[in-house]
């Protein structure tokens, strides 16, 4: 009977397309909602997970999160570096200085100053130039936004000039950084260097980046940083989430997408559910036809499940597609740039629509159980 | 399941049905005694509301009654559960309904083969016998066509192919020929009358059309939840023209 459930459901074209559509703009909605809250929560670590060469990040016992920096003393460096498992550790900066360009355009950046020697942190996607040039004096990396932002309408280029804290500047590499949380250009120098661009205070270590020995996990190493050295340390993933933990405690966006996915939510539960439950109530009477022809129950039941689940796994992929497709587009412009499909939102908006398509299932299965097959006779 | 050795393919003794309860109650059927036998075509005719169609519904195990004894196909119905009562409909009855119940997304053929694959057969077998039987039925190039496609006439004939694709023992059809012209219902009749009347199997009619009276073997009048009369009509008369002028009878059915 399995084709006779199918054929059912297709028979119709205008309630088939309109019930398979219904649950493809919900997925699409919830898709859409589910994954931008996530990059943006994501992003608030941008910074952090390009750090790639780095395990470990250790920081003041009261840093919270990547904005958030006290900085640490340069000692700090030494004790951490004498830590068993440590295979090496060197120093960040990250800090805010206003850059200027030549026009007079200025604005606020990420700058982030890496290790003199190493150039451990330093960015791995390059657009143009390398990041071998840090070498140089004076010399920083921008990211591409940050770059269109500071000379818009311009074509990227090499070696311009830029003014931070009466510092002349020179661009040596334009990046394909992460977006961070704010829409700031990111740039990077050598630590020596971006000390420089900030201003002098006491202290100047933002953080301390670390990798362990082959034989020590990270989050070992990172109980023994904080057991030796009393500072905050942290693995890299651990750090993410501080950050995102941080951004959905004390900021206002969950609330506001929350708000935003559980209208998506609704409104799409509702709209499938619903239609799906009618496509089954305007079809009792041929249900009525099959159970008087001695169809059973059971029978009946997997024609409707068949039906739901057919429904719901074609609306479920097509409105996939529209979000995949959606992203894809966004994908390279600059404000939603990395902003991608994650896997985890799919799997939560699939678990969401075919919850929404049993409950709708289960009402309808209702609905033919309890029909009298005698009422056929009743036209 | 054999055939009854007194010939009666249903025996209905003080059938009762009541629908609701206190000041609601209604008594649809009063202590009705029917029998169709084995080899016949019996009708069941009266006015609206007298109680036909609950009457067939009890018969069909579609509904329950409150009262009596009921015997189809000398099975009494009350020792089976509700999944045999299932099965026993699926093997042994075929209905025709006023409106047809064709499913409409399924082809002639689809339709007439959903008894037989509801029955475990498997869907190319099904449809090959459902295209045999609607071939002599006069649809043999109408296999394909989607019911909103045939006429009423052509409707009727594909739901006649799907209650008799299984061969059951008793047909039940509800007002076969009300919703067709005077010359289609004589072609369905015609088309009932030659496939479904045979030794081991009954057909119930339940009809306003007193046009079709003349193929009946036995014709039970039912009034106000019960069978008022019951005649054997002469069926060597000729049918009546459908220009002549209803009869008394006729029109108090109408």
């Amino acid at each position: 009977m399995n084709f006779v459930a199918l054929r059912m459901l297709t028979g119709d074209r205008a309630k088939y397309f309109g019930l398979v559509f219904a649950i493809a703009f919900c997925t699409f909605l919830l898709e859409n909602q589910t994954t931008i809250f996530a990059n943006i929560m994501k992003r608030t670590a941008s910074q952090i997970l390009d750090v790639t060469d780095a395990e470990v990040w250790v920081m003041d016992p009261q840093t919270e999160y990547w904005e958030q920096t006290k900085p640490l003393k340069d000692t700090d460096l030494t004790r951490v570096r004498g830590v068993p498992g440590v295979r090496w550790a060197v120093r960040l900066f990250k800090g805010n200085p206003v850059a200027r360009t030549l026009d007079g355009k200025f604005a606020v950046s990420f700058l982030i100053g890496i290790d003199d020697a190493t150039l451990a942190g330093a960015p791995r996607k390059m657009l143009l130039g390398s990041w071998d040039r840090l070498r140089e004096p004076d010399s920083v990396i921008i990211d591409q936004a940050g770059y269109i932002l500071l000379f818009p309408g311009e074509p990227l280029a090499l070696d311009r000039t830029l003014e931070m804290n009466d510092h002349r500047v020179t661009i040596v590499g334009i990046s394909d950084v992460p977006a961070p949380f704010a829409s700031l250009p990111v740039m990077h120098t050598r630590y020596s260097e971006a000390i420089n661009f900030l201003g002098r205070e006491r202290t100047q270590l933002s953080f301390i980046i670390a990798r362990p020995d082959a034989e020590v996990s990270p989050a070992a190493l990172t109980t023994r940083i904080h057991e030796r050295t009393g500072l905050r340390a942290r693995t890299t993933e651990e750090f993410m989430w501080d950050c995102i933990r941080y951004y959905l405690q004390h900021t206002g966006i969950p609330v506001n997408f929350g708000i935003t996915i559980a209208v998506a939510l609704i409104v799409g539960a509702v709209v499938a559910g619903q239609t799906f439950y009618l496509f089954t109530i305007e079809n009792l009477k041929q249900f009525g036809a099959l159970k008087a022809i001695g169809v059973t129950n059971v029978r009946l039941i997997a024609m409707i499940l068949l039906q739901a689940f057919t429904a719901g796994t074609l609306g479920f992929s097509l409105g996939t597609g529209m979000a995949a497709t959606f992203f894809e587009i966004f994908l390279h412009k600059l404000a939603t740039r990395g902003i991608v499909l994650m896997w985890q939102c799919v799997a939560l908006t699939g678990a969401c629509i075919f919850f929404v398509v049993i409950v709708a299932s289960v009402l309808s299965i209702r609905r033919v159980l309890v029909l009298e097959p005698a009422a056929v006779f009743r036209g | 399941m054999s055939a009854t050795s007194d010939g009666l393919g249903v025996s209905c003794r003080d059938v009762r049905k009541h629908f609701g309860s206190g000041e609601a109650r209604v008594e649809a059927l009063r202590g009705v005694d029917f029998e169709t036998r084995f080899g016949e075509l019996s009708f069941l005719v009266g006015p609206s509301g007298c109680g036909k169609t609950t009457l067939i519904s009890i018969i069909a195990g579609l509904l329950d009654r409150t009262g009596g004894e009921l015997s189809v196909l000398g099975t009494n119905v009350d020792a089976l559960s509700a999944h045999e009562r299932v099965l026993f409909r699926r093997r042994n009855l075929g209905f025709i309904f006023q409106q047809f119940n064709l499913l409409p997304a399924l082809t002639a053929a689809e339709n007439v083969a959903v008894p037989l694959i509801a029955a475990g057969m498997s869907r190319r077998h099904a449809v090959d016998r459902a295209n045999a039987l609607l071939s002599r039925l006069g649809l043999g190039s109408r296999l394909t066509a989607l019911p909103l496609t045939l006429s009423g006439g052509q409707q009727q004939r594909v739901a006649i192919a799907r209650a008799l694709v299984h061969e059951p023992r008793l047909v039940v059809c509800d007002e076969p020929t009300a919703s067709l012209d005077h010359a289609s219902g004589e072609a369905v009749m015609d088309l009932l009358a030659a496939n479904a009347v045979r030794p081991g199997r009954t057909v119930i009619v339940v009809t306003h059309d007193s046009r079709v009276f003349h193929y009946a073997h036995s014709i039970a009048h039912m009034d106000d939840g019960r069978i008022v009369d019951v005649t054997r009509p002469d069926r060597r008369r000729e049918p009546p023209r459908p220009a002549e002028r209803p009869s008394a009878f006729e029109e108090s059915y109408a």
